[in-house]
């Protein structure tokens, strides 16, 4: 096995937190590896890692590279793979490379696997395990066929802890033609102050459902209290905010729930966070919002309704009780 | 400009159906799945939505659903997609399931795209959902995108706007809550797309009349393509791991109580 960890810089030259977590990947298979790096500033990017034990090193920057973008990165990953003569890449499933990397995969002629989710060595063959159907089925499996690019999903192995040094890493030339530059990126959009909801590195999943927008026991809705007790709870808690697809499908939630988007629904059609724990508050539990919940382990959940699909072996507790008065009680009790 | 706009999309089994696998000669499958009730891709239909909606919004644009599932159920499944917005069906018969090995996917769908009569590449865009709720890799759309000399593919799309020069801007998702901003000089392109901003339209009979006159013969042109399976994937196992909890269910705990008991679990 010819192994290369492929890598990519922040816009700010920087190694995001998935790359140390894929340079384990890479170790744990005990065999020989090369890193190669893209993007901004990556060959001072390849002194961070230089003391990660790789046979040598192997950076494409320039201007060209700076931001993230299909065709260019598709290029500098084909001229890093094709440098290090790698016919296994590790890399990480950042949406930079989620992106790129299939494509690069097929100039090389490679096959690619996307989500994995563990990855061992079976001599010189590997064993993959990753999710279909949506977190549904664990399938586990090996291909022969070399080249072969795997993306490891993040938060699965701990990040490498790296020591710098001087990588003295080879500049490859990406060979970037006026074709790949028919896109140009023109920036990033954060959320408002008040939609930085999502925080990955939260260790609570905090799920508001459409049952805050619902009428509740006096016959009316509440949203600017449901809004504040769900921002307060944030606030308090530094939890990341998910929710379901039937709040943030709700045009009316959309302008009280301002800091809530499409990008905030879990599940089937949304995403599948990880963190330790979960709490899901006026939220249904079905299926397709639950399958997003795959990678939370301790789930506790607050509904009006005993047969909610949580208390179908879905959470590990189920308070039968109004989200409204616990979650304003938690709030007063955090507060203290 | 106007578009000719090809959507990538499939069905996969109804999210609110529970899945079994099992193993059959070709690999892993699902229990009945010859019978299982099949939706079009949720992404995939996001994506399908914002084709007709460009095409509405650009004079003289037309889109494609380019479609690879077993004959039968792409029929069953024509009866609910074709009542929702304007398209001409582009059908391949073969395997719609998520153990297959995307890149002989991406290999009959390029086909299939390059088989459509007309077709002029530099009005293309291709659209098709950021990831398949049945493989869930989000590698076959940038295959389709290499196939067919493309050089520009987003993913992740939440808005697609066309500028008065023709070129385009997008809006991709990225890590917490994000959006990259780009803009790209114009078509040929592939989008991959998320949500994006449209619900999903009403049923439209007049629509649905208008579709069906192509979708049955589409169908009946339907290109087998019995490669589509594993390819070089040597499966060892695909199950669902227990996952049924012990749920305890509070029912008599008073607010403040339950109050306390969330606090200090959250402080554990
Ligand atoms: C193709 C497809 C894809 C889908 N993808 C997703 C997805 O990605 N994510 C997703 O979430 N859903 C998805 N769904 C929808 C999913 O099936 C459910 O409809 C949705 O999750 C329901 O959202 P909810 O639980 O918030 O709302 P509801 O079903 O309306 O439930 C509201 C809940 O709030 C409770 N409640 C009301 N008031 C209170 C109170 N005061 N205190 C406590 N509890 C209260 C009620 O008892 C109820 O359980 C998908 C569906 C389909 C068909």
């Amino acid at each position: 096995m010819n192994l290369i960890v492929l890598l990519h810089t922040q816009t700010d030259g920087s190694l995001p937190k998935a790359a140390f977590e894929a340079v384990t990947a890479a170790k744990q298979l005990n065999t020989p590896f090369a890193v190669g790096i893209l993007g901004a500033n990556a060959k001072a990017a390849c002194d961070q890692l230089a003391d990660a034990g790789a046979t040598a090193y192997y950076a494409a920057e320039g201007d060209a590279l700076a931001q993230p973008r299909y065709a260019t990165d598709v290029a500098a990953a084909v001229a890093l793979v094709k440098a290090a003569g790698a016919d296994v890449v590790v890399a990480p499933q950042t949406l930079r490379f989620a992106r790129a990397l299939p494509g690069a995969a097929y100039r090389i002629g490679a096959a690619v696997d996307t989500h994995v989710g563990s990855l061992t060595a079976e001599g010189d063959a590997l064993r993959v395990q990753r999710w279909f159907y949506r977190q549904r089925i664990l399938g586990s499996f090996t291909r022969s066929a070399r080249p072969w690019v795997l993306l490891v999903d993040a938060g699965i192995f701990e990040p490498f802890t790296a020591g710098a040094g001087a990588a003295n890493a080879t500049v490859v030339d990406a060979g970037i033609t006026a074709e790949d530059e028919r896109t140009t990126v023109t920036g990033v959009q954060a959320p408002s102050a008040d939609g930085q909801t999502i925080r990955p590195d939260a260790k609570l999943l905090f799920v508001a459902g459409a049952g805050w927008t619902k009428k509740q026991g006096d016959g009316n809705m509440h949203l600017d209290e449901a809004a504040a007790t769900i921002t307060g709870f944030l606030a308090k808690s530094g939890a990341s905010l998910g929710s379901s697809k039937s709040l943030v499908d709700m045009p009316e939630a959309a302008k009280v729930f301002s800091f809530m988007s499409h990008m905030n629904q879990v599940g089937q059609t949304g995403s599948t966070p990880r963190h330790p724990k979960g709490l899901a508050t006026c939220c249904h539990g079905e299926e397709p919002h639950v399958v997003g919940w795959r990678f939370i382990n301790e789930r506790r959940a607050v509904n009006t309704d005993p047969n909610c699909g949580w208390a179908q072996g879905k959470a590990d507790v189920v308070y039968v009780a109004d989200a409204f008065e616990v979650m304003a009680k938690v709030n007063a009790l955090m507060g203290q | 400009m106007a578009y000719q706009i090809v959507v990538c999309g499939s069905l996969v089994p109804d999210p609110l159906q529970t899945l079994e696998p099992v193993s059959t000669p070709n690999g892993p499958g699902l229990k009945n799945e010859t019978m299982l009730p099949s939706v079009l891709d949720p992404w995939a239909a996001c994506a399908l939505y914002e084709a007709a909606h460009l095409a509405e919004s650009v004079a003289g644009s037309k889109v494609y659903l380019v479609s690879l599932g077993p004959k039968a159920k792409l029929q069953q499944l024509m009866m609910s997609v074709a009542q929702k917005v304007p398209f001409e069906l582009v059908a391949v018969d073969g395997s719609a399931s998520g153990f297959t090995d995307a890149a002989l996917v991406a290999e009959a769908l390029a086909g299939a795209i390059q088989s459509i009569p007309g077709l002029d590449k530099n009005n293309l865009l291709v659209f098709g959902g950021c990831a398949s709720a049945s493989r869930d890799a989000g590698v076959t759309l940038q295959l389709v995108c290499e196939r067919l000399g493309i050089r520009d593919f987003f993913m992740g799309v939440d808005e697609f706007k066309v500028n008065a020069d023709g070129s385009f801007s997008v809006l991709e998702r990225m890590e917490g809550g994000c959006y990259q901003t780009s803009t790209c000089k114009g078509a040929p392109a592939v989008i991959g797309w998320a949500t994006g901003s449209l619900p999903e339209p009403p049923n439209n009979p007049r629509v649905g009349m208008a579709n069906m006159r192509l979708v049955m013969p589409a169908l009946m042109k339907a290109k087998p393509a019995p490669q589509i399976g594993v390819g070089g994937i040597a499966y060892a196992a695909a199950e669902v791991p227990a996952q049924k909890r012990d749920t305890r269910v509070v029912k008599d705990m008073s607010t403040d109580d339950i109050a306390k008991e969330i606090v200090e679990w959250l402080g554990k």
